[in-house]
């Protein structure tokens, strides 16, 4: 029996993507109305690698990249373990309804790919996915991608320019159709680990209220974003 | 129920020819009775493509304009990011869905028997003769919004055998074509009776997901929309058969 599982093992090890180098075109479409996202991150990586995952908390590379949109310290966590990575393909913001593309080399044994990346105006919310197995099979793979909450800063919905890790408020609204004056939402933040994002409240009062944000524009529905990718 | 079989008339003048053939040699012995009566080959029987498309209304109070489905082999309803064309733009606004089945790619359409009214749903059938459709696509409109829309884009059927079903839940979409008011005079559905197309575009002209309505309940004063009307995705269950 013993025999059997390790012949299955060594079986799947042989089949698994993860003994490939591939050739990979990475399309990241936003499919929202109103929300931005800041520099894109698009690594494939081993399976020691998590970038995030639900009900878990997030690391403080993550919550820089989810509270400021700043994503080095999750490239040198990358680096750390021979990560391939597309770092910023659209060279600053992706607008809403736009679409940004990257190729990707992966080196043998790099079969995971994981893709992140702020959504703002939010507190820390961002979209993404972790450690989606590459596929061996050359073609076309589309998926949607959901909005989490990183769980580490209360969504107070205020725009103050505060986008280092502990800052409490959203640093900018990069469409500049929000608000000022709000009082904040909330200043707690209960779930503490990475878990779907409740969506922004807003209000419709640009000039007070609780919130900053306008609840006909910064609003959501999943999904918020769509990943295409083809194996070469 | 309209069904329309624009690509057949293509291949049927392959055929009228090979029949005009016929005759003309059917002819051609009737004047020589020492010739013996030529077999007549039947042709082949035409072959005819159906797709039967169940929609089911997953929201709690929004009604559905009546279903488009569309067979076509070239073109899509409509691509994320880029501007509705404006046969969508008319279905997403007033739930007229009869510019879209008019559309110059449209091999085969149908419409939806009425209005699918929340929990309720509607099956409509398409079909086409002589020419394998590659693609479907279905709108519909959420009638108590400004301007969503959910439907199935594209969907291919190159792969579809006789008998065999795909079901799926789709998410709506928002055409970016009338501004997410919510109030009584532009939103046409039962809730206002507001007018419903509108030529302007005072909107980002792309189309995106839909972030959902606000309503009057959750903090959005102009709203004549209550916290009844509010959805999320998925808004609908579709099943495609290929019943032929």
């Amino acid at each position: 029996m013993k025999f059997i599982k390790t012949a299955s093992a060594i079986a799947l090890a042989l089949s698994s993507s993860a003994l490939m180098a591939q050739e990979l075109e990475i399309k990241f479409t936003n499919l929202t109305q109103g929300i931005y996202y800041t520099p894109i991150l698009m690594s494939a990586h081993d399976d020691s690698m998590s970038l995030f995952s639900s009900g878990t908390a997030a690391t403080p590379e993550l919550q820089m990249m989810a509270e400021g949109g700043n994503i080095s310290g999750l490239v040198t966590l990358l680096e750390g373990v021979n990560a391939n990575n597309a770092a910023n393909p659209a060279e600053g913001l992706l607008a809403p309804g736009e679409s940004t593309t990257a190729m990707l080399s992966t080196d043998e044994g790099n079969g995971y790919l994981s893709v992140v990346t702020m959504l703002l105006p939010t507190n820390d919310g961002f979209a993404g996915v972790s450690g989606w197995k590459i596929p061996t099979e050359a073609g076309t793979y589309t998926f949607n991608v959901n909005a989490y909450d990183a769980g580490t800063e209360a969504n107070n919905e205020v725009i103050n320019g505060a986008g280092a890790p502990g800052a409490l408020g959203i640093p900018v609204a990069p469409g500049m159709d929000a608000g000022t004056g709000g009082t904040g939402v909330t200043t707690e933040e209960s779930n503490k680990t990475v878990h779907i994002h409740r969506g922004s409240l807003g209000d419709d009062d640009l000039t007070a209220g609780k919130s900053d944000l306008d609840n006909t524009v910064h609003r959501w529905l999943n999904p918020v974003a769509r990943v295409t990718v083809t194996v070469k | 129920m309209t069904i329309s079989y624009k690509n057949q008339f293509a291949r049927k003048g392959t055929w009228s020819a090979i029949g005009f053939t016929i005759l003309l040699s059917a002819c051609g012995g009737s004047d020589n009775n020492s010739t013996p009566e030529p077999v007549t080959p039947t042709p082949p029987a035409p072959v005819t493509y159906t797709y039967e498309v169940s929609v089911t209304n997953l929201t709690n109070a929004q009604p559905l304009s009546p279903v488009a489905v569309i067979l076509h082999n070239e073109g899509a309803l409509f691509e994320l990011g880029a501007s509705a064309t404006v046969a969508l733009e008319n279905l997403a606004e007033s739930g007229d869905n009869s510019e879209v089945l008019a559309q110059d790619m449209v091999l085969a359409g149908a419409s939806g028997s009425g209005v699918i009214m929340p929990g309720m749903s509607d099956t409509v059938s398409v079909s086409l003769i002589d020419t394998k459709p590659m693609m479907l696509s279905t709108a519909t409109m959420l009638v108590n919004t400004n301007d969503a829309f959910s439907g199935i884009n594209a969907m291919s059927l190159e792969n579809m055998a006789v008998g065999e079903s795909i079901s799926l839940r789709t998410s709506s979409y928002d055409s970016g074509t009338e501004k997410n008011s919510e109030t009584m005079a532009t939103i046409p559905g039962p809730a206002a009776g507001g007018e419903g197309f509108n030529v302007e575009r005072d909107d980002v002209d792309f189309i995106s997901m839909h972030s959902g309505v606000v309503s009057n309940d959750d903090g959005l004063m102009q709203s004549v929309l209550t916290q009844a009307h509010r959805f999320d995705n998925p808004t609908l269950a579709i099943s495609v058969t290929r019943v032929e």
